[in-house]
This record gives structure tokens, C-alpha cells and sequence, in this order.
């Protein structure tokens, strides 16, 4: 079993029950800002997807790369777009109107 | 700088990224820090990006800059649609992210072929078929949110038989690049079955039950995108992953407890179809109607007031009637709550942000716990375009194929008001006892029309 296998399984399962317990906490109100939030992060796939498209080591990789930079990349700015948007409208009523 | 040296600092902004992404979701947990997450989620995702540029194994940044700007010029119409609109964009946005999961590793399968050792294989070929199953699945859910696919489930008989078939072919053909990494011939076979699976997951899948498939979809893309991180070594996207994979799992668990289901039960229950027969067997029963003078002037006499909105909310997009109507209630000194239902509308959370986008003040959204320990002492629940998550059978009636699921019990309200367009019965095809209840009165029209002749009765004033 190779090395860097066993050291991200460590990261994935802390990683994973630091989630666990952050997001319990979220309270109902914001679930869907949650999980717009969530896909924007999740986007930084992007960053690998960069890599294949840029490393240019065989056609069909590039091509498949484009694909995932474009498909991601609008992920992340509309992830981030929208939840901004969507939080902005949560107001107290103190906020709203005197 | 050797390219050592280089690739460690870049190390570095992955890793200031990772404890972004966490303080991101940290500080979603309140309205009142929300907008500070989005900003460290913004950071972190500049940071990872550019680091991303600056690496020296990119040889050519033609295809790179050309597919950021398609995807900047995707992703910000995405972002400004309506809020009636999230839940497919939020699904065609699990689509978009299990497609560049399943893009790159079906790149790096290729790139590496015919050095993929067998440990490697299984990793992409775990990771390519949780990402295409996801992307035609998701694609399928979005179809249904928007209406271009039918909401109703689509079932036939064998159909679990034929959908596990399906993913177990997949698997064995996983299972053969194992055995064979350098099988060129089987890995687009894979791919092709398990979209295919993916299209059978959702088919059957009725629009009541998307909250739970988008949470499970949204669990799914989380972890293909963790899987990647395996796939490439890289820690940022095994923690983005389990994030978002942890995210969509507790939100999936928290909707099928709101059901009263478990997951095989959403999955392969196709809901609606069953309870088709039962319903028709019921007999005609009385209800009581009222004009919207009536209601308008119950609703002045009031003191305490309950509002229960639905998807039928949405639907009729009533939402800034509502909000019209809570005005004109909360300057008469009338204290009016919404009772929000954990999965009311189309994904978890709608129904909140379309209240919120209304200007309705979030502290006046209550959960349903809270919201029903009000109840006994609420003058009147006003259910806008909610059906089965009233329902009293949930309660009562132990044959009944919702019985178990938590509802808001506005049977305890002293008088109860349904906006309803006709006396059609809920998605699930269950009859609703509670309209032919003595304190029920049913309102019969569109939503918004009909909040609107309240609102009208009310600032005419005569009460």
C-alpha cells in the first residue's frame, strides 16, 4: 500500500470529522448557503484540473482538462456569487427597517 | 528558485487554503458571520488558484486562460439566477463538479496507462464512477427541478434489479482494470455504464424527495472530489472533498429523518406510485371554504399567527405577497412566525432563502420543534402550498405511508386556513385529514392572488 495513500486517508478522515462537527452546528436557516458554499470550495478541483491543461502531455488530457477548468472554475465564481447574494438577503428585523 | 523550492511554497498556499476552507464553513454557522465565510472561502480559492499558475510544470496557459474566462462567464450568470431557481442550479452545480472530477481522472488514466500500478487503478476507478454517476444524476435532478423531465417518479417493474445490474457491471469492469491496469478497451466501457447508472438512480426519484437526492448528490460530488485528491496526492482536495462530502452526507441524514425514510427507502421506494390506490378509495367528505374577506378578517382578530409556506409557495412565487401580508399583520400588533419545515420546498434550507429574499426578517423562521411547542396557544396557521408536512396521519393514523414523519402540527392551532388550488391531493397522492377538521377552513385559489385579496382586505381596513 503505498505511502501517500495511508497519509491522505489520515487528512480525509480528520478532515472529514472536522466537517462532522462544523457542520452540525450550521443551523437550519443557511443549508442552502451550506451547500452552495460547500460546491464553491469543492470546485478547487480546479486547481488539478489547471495542471492537466496546462501540462499539455497528451491531446486528449488537454482537451479533458479544458473541460474540467471551465466546469469548475464556473462552479467556484458562481458558488461564491450566489451564497454572497443569498446571505446578503438574511436580515434581523432591527437591520431591515427602523 | 529550482522547481523544488517553487512547488514548497505553493505547498504552502494549499495548505493557508485548507484552513480557510475550514474557517469558511466555521463561520456559515450564524447569519450574522456568513458573509465573513464566503470571504475566506473567496481567499482560499485565490490563493489555490494562483498558486495552482505559478506552478512549473505548466508548459502552455493558452487552454488554461481561455477555459477560466468560459467558466468565469459560466459560473456568473449561474450565480445571479432567481432564488426560485436554486435547487437546479444548485444540482447542475453537483453536475458541473462531478464532471471535472470524472474529467480528470479519466486524464490521468490515460496519461499514466500503461504505468498505472494496480493500487492507482482502483483509486481512478472508484473516483471516475462516483464522478460520471454523479454528473448524469445530477443532470437528471436539475431536469426534473427545472420541469423539463417529469417530476413525477418514472418506475417499472424490475427496476432495481436492472439499476444494481447496472452499477455492478461497473464495478466487475473496475474490478477487471484492476486485475489488468493496462486494459485500454474496458475503461471507456466503465465510464459509458456508470453514466448510464446514474440516469437509472435519479429516473425514478419523485420531485418531493429532491432535498435528500440533492444532499446525497451534493455528498457524492464531495467525495469524488476527495477521491481525486487520493488519485493526485493532493491534500487540498481530499480536505475540500471530505468537507463537501460531509456537508451533503449530514444533510442527507438530517432529510430522511424528516421523512421518517432511510436512504434504501428514497432511493429505491419511488414514493408516489404506491399510495396512487389508496387514495381514491377515500369517500366525499365535507369541507368548509371561506372568501378572502372571511380570512382577512379571522386573521385581524388574531393575536397570535402562524404561517406554514410549501413548495406550492414557490410555485405560485408568493413569497413577496407573504411578505406584504406579514407586514400589514405585524403593524396591527399581530405576532406572526413561519414555521419552516426541514423539508419543505426542493432542497434543504428553500424555503428560508425565499422568505429571506422577501425581506422577511430571519429570526421570525422557526424550526419545526420550536414552532410546535407554539401551536396549542396559535390563533391561527395559515398553510400556504404545504400539504403532506401538515398532515395529522403522520400521527395518527398508523396505516397511513407517512405515518412516523415529523409534521407541523397546525391541527393544534385553534383555527387553521389552507391556501389550496384545489383539493387535489400532495405529492405523495396521501389524502389530508386535516381539511375536512371542523377549524379548517380551505381557501381556494392561487397562492398569490389569493394573499393578495387578504392583504387587500386588510389595509381596506374595516376590522
Amino acid at each position: 500500500m503505498p505511502a501517500d495513500f495511508l497519509s491522505n486517508l489520515y487528512v480525509f478522515i480528520l478532515a472529514g470529522f472536522v466537517g462532522f462537527e462544523l457542520i452540525k452546528r450550521v443551523s437550519p436557516l443557511l443549508h442552502t448557503p451550506l451547500m452552495s458554499l460547500t460546491n464553491a470550495l469543492d470546485a478547487i478541483v480546479v486547481v488539478a484540473a489547471i495542471i492537466i491543461a496546462g501540462r499539455q502531455e497528451t491531446p486528449l488530457a488537454t482537451v479533458l482538462g479544458a473541460i474540467a477548468v471551465a466546469a469548475s472554475f464556473s462552479n467556484m465564481v458562481g458558488g461564491f456569487v450566489i451564497t454572497d447574494r443569498m446571505l446578503r438577503m438574511f436580515k434581523t428585523g432591527k437591520q431591515q427597517k427602523p | 528558485m529550482t522547481p523544488e523550492a517553487i512547488q514548497q511554497y505553493l505547498d504552502f498556499a494549499y495548505i493557508a487554503a485548507t484552513v480557510l476552507f475550514i474557517l469558511a464553513i466555521k463561520w456559515l454557522s450564524s447569519p450574522a458571520s456568513a458573509r465573513r465565510g464566503v470571504l475566506a472561502g473567496e481567499i482560499a480559492a485565490a490563493l489555490a488558484v494562483g498558486a495552482t499558475l505559478c506552478n512549473p510544470e505548466l508548459v502552455s496557459y493558452k487552454w488554461v486562460i481561455i477555459t477560466l474566462i468560459i467558466g468565469a462567464a459560466v459560473g456568473v450568470p449561474l450565480g445571479m439566477v432567481h432564488m426560485t431557481a436554486v435547487p437546479q442550479r444548485t444540482a447542475l452545480s453537483h453536475a458541473f463538479g462531478a464532471l471535472s472530477a470524472a474529467m480528470i481522472g479519466i486524464a490521468e488514466y490515460y496519461v499514466g496507462v500503461p504505468h498505472v500500478t494496480r493500487f492507482g487503478m482502483g483509486e481512478i476507478g472508484l473516483e471516475v464512477i462516483i464522478g460520471s454517476l454523479t454528473f448524469t444524476g445530477s443532470l437528471i435532478a436539475a431536469g426534473k427541478l427545472q420541469e423539463i423531465l417529469p417530476q413525477r417518479p418514472i418506475v417499472y417493474r424490475g427496476q432495481n434489479f436492472v439499476s444494481l445490474s447496472v452499477l455492478s457491471a461497473a464495478l466487475l469492469l473496475a474490478i477487471a482494470l484492476v486485475v489488468n491496469p493496462a486494459n485500454t478497451a474496458l475503461f471507456p466501457i466503465m465510464v459509458v455504464v456508470a453514466l448510464v447508472f446514474g440516469v437509472l438512480l435519479v429516473t425514478p426519484i419523485g420531485g418531493a424527495d429532491m432535498p435528500t437526492v440533492i444532499s446525497l448528490l451534493n455528498s457524492y460530488a464531495g467525495f469524488s472530489a476527495a477521491l481525486l485528491g487520493f488519485v493526485l496526492n493532493s491534500k487540498v482536495l481530499v480536505v475540500a472533498g471530505a468537507l463537501d462530502g460531509s456537508s451533503g452526507f449530514i444533510l442527507s441524514v438530517i432529510m430522511c429523518k424528516a421523512m421518517n425514510r432511510s436512504f434504501t427507502n428514497v432511493m429505491f421506494g419511488a414514493f408516489g406510485q404506491v399510495q396512487a390506490g389508496a387514495a381514491a378509495v377515500t369517500e366525499e367528505r365535507t369541507v368548509r371554504s371561506a372568501s378572502p374577506e372571511e380570512a382577512a378578517d379571522i386573521l385581524a382578530a388574531a393575536s397570535r399567527v402562524v404561517i406554514v409556506p410549501g413548495y406550492g409557495m414557490a410555485v405560485a412565487q408568493a413569497q413577496h405577497k407573504v411578505r406584504e401580508l406579514f407586514d400589514v399583520l405585524t403593524k396591527k400588533g399581530i405576532d406572526v412566525k413561519f414555521g419552516i419545515h426541514p423539508v419543505a420546498g426542493r432542497m434543504p434550507g428553500h424555503m428560508n432563502v425565499l422568505l429571506a429574499e422577501a425581506d422577511i426578517p430571519y429570526e421570525r423562521l422557526v424550526e419545526m420543534d420550536e414552532i410546535n411547542s407554539d401551536m396549542p396557544q396559535t390563533d391561527v396557521a395559515l398553510i400556504i402550498g404545504a400539504n403532506d408536512v401538515t398532515n395529522p396521519a403522520a400521527r395518527t393514523d398508523a396505516s397511513s405511508p407517512i405515518y412516523g414523519m415529523p409534521i407541523l402540527n397546525v391541527d393544534k392551532a385553534h383555527t387553521v386556513m389552507v391556501i389550496k388550488r384545489s383539493m387535489s391531493p400532495g405529492f405523495a397522492g396521501i389524502d389530508n385529514p386535516l381539511y375536512y377538521m371542523d377549524k379548517t377552513l380551505m381557501l381556494f385559489g392561487d397562492a398569490k392572488n389569493f394573499v393578495g385579496s387578504i392583504v387587500r382586505e386588510l389595509v381596506g381596513g374595516h376590522s
